[in-house]
């Protein structure tokens, strides 16, 4: 991969939300790169800030009680400089957002069908026929059945796993090359999951369509993703390659992730947790390790510091003290130690 | 004496059509299901999307209405109770609802939230309720200022929790929670699961447990139901639906399930492979010409399948 295919460049993106006339951000100094045809999964605790994250890219977020900062370079042009009717050109049709609330991103009062040809009333010349004739094709393609039925049917006629892939639908209307997709099979069982996610791999495969993926099932990133990015607290705390990442997670939270995982080994069990809660936006503490008040036993004279981010093997992001002062031969090692006092959580 | 049990429950949705909306099919939700439910145990729904779970579920503490067959509690059928017994046995069987953004009043702090029940059914000082919320939300795992917020400043998982408060705070013999945590990731559902656990021990709880993943229900669940187009095809036990899976469905729905391992992609993929030709192939074992599911038959004492 070279600098040439990046598509998407996140640079010290920052999104603080309004609480009571104060502003705290959900999104802390972010950085991320994502290059064409690939498939970039963010993964994190409830709350950690990753749709607010997906929301920025979409010029989205609600501008009294928002305030962004930084760059989203998108093809070379930053879309924060942008106007309105300058993004309207490009949301929809360059990049595009499956959003995790199926019920709220589309209208109670229209028809579905019409739904998704919305935008390629606004960004296509198709005829109305041949827009009806596509419509119904991507029901068909989200694996809907009977397309022509439900094509007129409203939203509160349908399950919630087809409301699911009628958002689906209308993201890939119009062929996008980045696809924001925010926990897109959270709401399917697996057997339609399974094709979901065929289908995005086929349209990354057939048009290089790049996807960020806002999931918490590792096992979809496992399936789909090429790279992933953990956030935790409003920051990313480590990046890397899918495949080394499953095999040797190093960051203490990606750990106790993988760790508090369902498997037949644990049937019945109790299942492992990170002790405590992510703190809210207006609690957080934001010096020093984020992830600390959530680790037991840490040697607090190597933890004063504010951890960055640095890359640890090619490719493979971490943020932890640790990396700081230990050689990064010895890293694994080093988190290994410290595992018994990361799982004491419970 | 039977705890719970829901006999021949058919549940039919119209379909309109035309300029006038006119009812000119009707789509069966649910159709023709029977299952028990024992004290004390979890019995998870599982099947694909759109083969009535939900409505299942709703139809149980009432929100649906039955077209036909009987929904058994404390020996009343509560398709056919008054309002007071409605009343009553809505107190104890309580619903998680599976989209935690439209199911909570985006107009009410959550601290009003997960106290309107208790206001419906019980009488508390100011400060026991107070106490009551408090303890609930903390054990969801929810910090003590969020309480007078309002939905919208949460995230999905944080909203589902709230949810899952609510469900708990009168104390229900019965919870239906419908994909409870599938929007969690997966240090807060594991919080959440062991904590649907200690309160099962503490309060007795059953539950019906609907979700599509089954790592989580093999995990959760003593017994499970799969439904596929409103009927079942088949119930067992874990072992008898993990172990030894007879309906061709079970057998699809198990080798869907996402493969962490990448090593394992390729087998994984062949598997999905092999079972989707079988699918194709003997269809005829289970299912009818017309495509329908076959009648449950016993394999064992506690399995049952859809099969010739
Ligand atoms: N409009 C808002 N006003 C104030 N705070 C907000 C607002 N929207 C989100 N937040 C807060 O910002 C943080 C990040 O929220 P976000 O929705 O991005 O989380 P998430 O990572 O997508 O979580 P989930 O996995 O549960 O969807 C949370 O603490 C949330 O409570
Ligand atoms: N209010 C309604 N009016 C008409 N049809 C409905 C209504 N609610 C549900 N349906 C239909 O009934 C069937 C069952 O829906 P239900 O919501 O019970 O499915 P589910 O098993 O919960 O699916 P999911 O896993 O996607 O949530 C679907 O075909 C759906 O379209
Ligand atoms: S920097 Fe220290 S406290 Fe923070 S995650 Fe690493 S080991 Fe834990
Ligand atoms: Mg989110
Ligand atoms: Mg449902």
């Amino acid at each position: 991969m070279s600098n040439d295919d990046i598509l998407l460049q996140v640079e010290d993106l920052t999104t603080s939300f309004r609480i009571d006339e104060q502003f705290y951000p959900a999104n802390d100094h972010i950085n991320l790169d994502v290059y064409e045809n690939e498939i970039v999964a963010i993964v994190g605790e409830s709350g950690c800030g990753k749709s607010a994250f997906g929301h920025s890219i979409m010029g989205m977020h609600h501008q009294e009680q928002t305030k962004i900062s930084g760059k989203i370079h998108f093809k070379g042009v930053d879309l924060l400089s942008y106007s309105n009717t300058q993004l309207n050109k490009v949301r929809g049709k360059e990049i595009s957002m499956i959003f995790q609330d199926p019920l709220t991103a589309l209208n109670p009062l229209m028809i579905v069908g019409k739904q998704i040809e919305e935008g390629m009333k606004y960004h296509t010349k198709l005829s109305k026929n041949k827009r009806k004739q596509k419509a119904i094709e991507i029901l068909n393609e989200v694996k809907i059945p009977q397309p022509e039925r439900v094509y007129s049917q409203y939203p509160h006629e349908l399950s919630g796993g087809m409301r699911q892939r009628i958002v689906i639908a209308i993201a890939i209307a119009c062929e996008p090359s980045l696809i924001i997709a925010d926990e897109p099979t959270t709401a399917l069982d697996v057997t339609i999951q399974a094709r979901i996610i065929d289908l995005l791999k086929e349209l990354k495969r057939r048009m290089k369509t790049s996807i960020i993926l806002i999931t918490h099932d590792l096992g979809v990133v496992s399936e789909m993703a090429d790279r992933i990015a953990v956030m935790y607290a409003g920051e990313f705390v480590e990046i890397g390659e899918v495949k080394r990442f499953l095999k040797n997670p190093l960051h203490p939270y990606s750990k106790s992730l993988l760790y508090s995982l369902p498997s037949k080994n644990n049937q019945g069990e109790k299942l492992h947790v990170i002790k405590g809660v992510v703190p809210s936006l207006n609690h957080l503490q934001r010096q020093g390790c984020r992830f600390k008040p959530r680790m037991n036993g840490t040697d607090d004279s190597i933890h004063e510091e504010t951890p960055t981010l640095r890359e640890v093997e090619k490719g493979h992001w971490v943020r932890c003290t640790c990396y700081k002062h230990f050689h990064i031969e010895n890293s694994h090692q080093v988190v290994e130690e410290e595992k018994d006092d990361v799982f004491q959580g419970q | 004496m039977t705890f719970f049990k829901v006999n021949n429950l058919k549940v039919y949705y119209p379909i309109r059509g035309g300029i006038f909306r006119r009812v000119v099919n009707h789509v069966k939700a649910v159709d023709n299901i029977n299952f028990e439910l024992k004290r004390g145990e979890t019995y998870a729904l599982v099947g694909e999307s759109g083969c009535g779970k939900t409505t299942t579920g709703r139809t149980v503490v009432g929100l649906t209405k039955a077209t036909s067959g009987e929904v058994i509690f404390n020996n009343l059928d509560l398709t056919k109770c008054n309002r007071k017994q409605i009343r009553e046995s809505r107190r104890e069987i309580q619903m998680v609802f599976q989209d935690p953004y439209s199911s909570l009043n985006p107009k009410k702090t959550v601290y009003d939230i997960v106290a309107e029940p208790l206001r419906n059914f019980e009488n508390l000082s100011k400060s026991e309720e107070r106490e009551q919320v408090e303890y609930f939300m903390q054990k969801v795992g929810m910090s003590r200022d969020s309480l007078f917020k309002y939905p919208h400043q949460f995230s999905g998982g944080q909203r589902q929790r709230v949810g899952i408060a609510r469900a708990l705070t009168l104390k229900p013999k019965i919870i239906i929670a419908d994909e409870p945590v599938s929007a969690l990731d997966a240090s807060v559902q594991a919080q959440v699961l062991n904590f649907m656990q200690d309160i099962q021990e503490e309060f007795g709880l059953t539950y019906l447990f609907i979700s599509h993943d089954l790592g989580i229900v093999r995990h959760m669940c003593n017994r499970i139901g799969i439904m596929y187009k409103g009927k079942f095809v088949e119930e067992g036990t874990r072992e008898d639906i993990y172990e030894n899976p007879q309906h061709i469905y079970t057998r699809r729905l198990i080798a869907s399930i996402p493969e962490l391992d990448t090593d394992q992609h390729q087998n994984s993929e062949l598997l999905r492979k092999n079972i989707e030709e079988e699918y194709q192939k003997e269809n005829d074992k289970y299912f009818n010409e017309d495509g329908s599911v076959m009648d449950l038959k016993p394999v064992s004492d506690t399995h049952f399948a859809a099969l010739r």
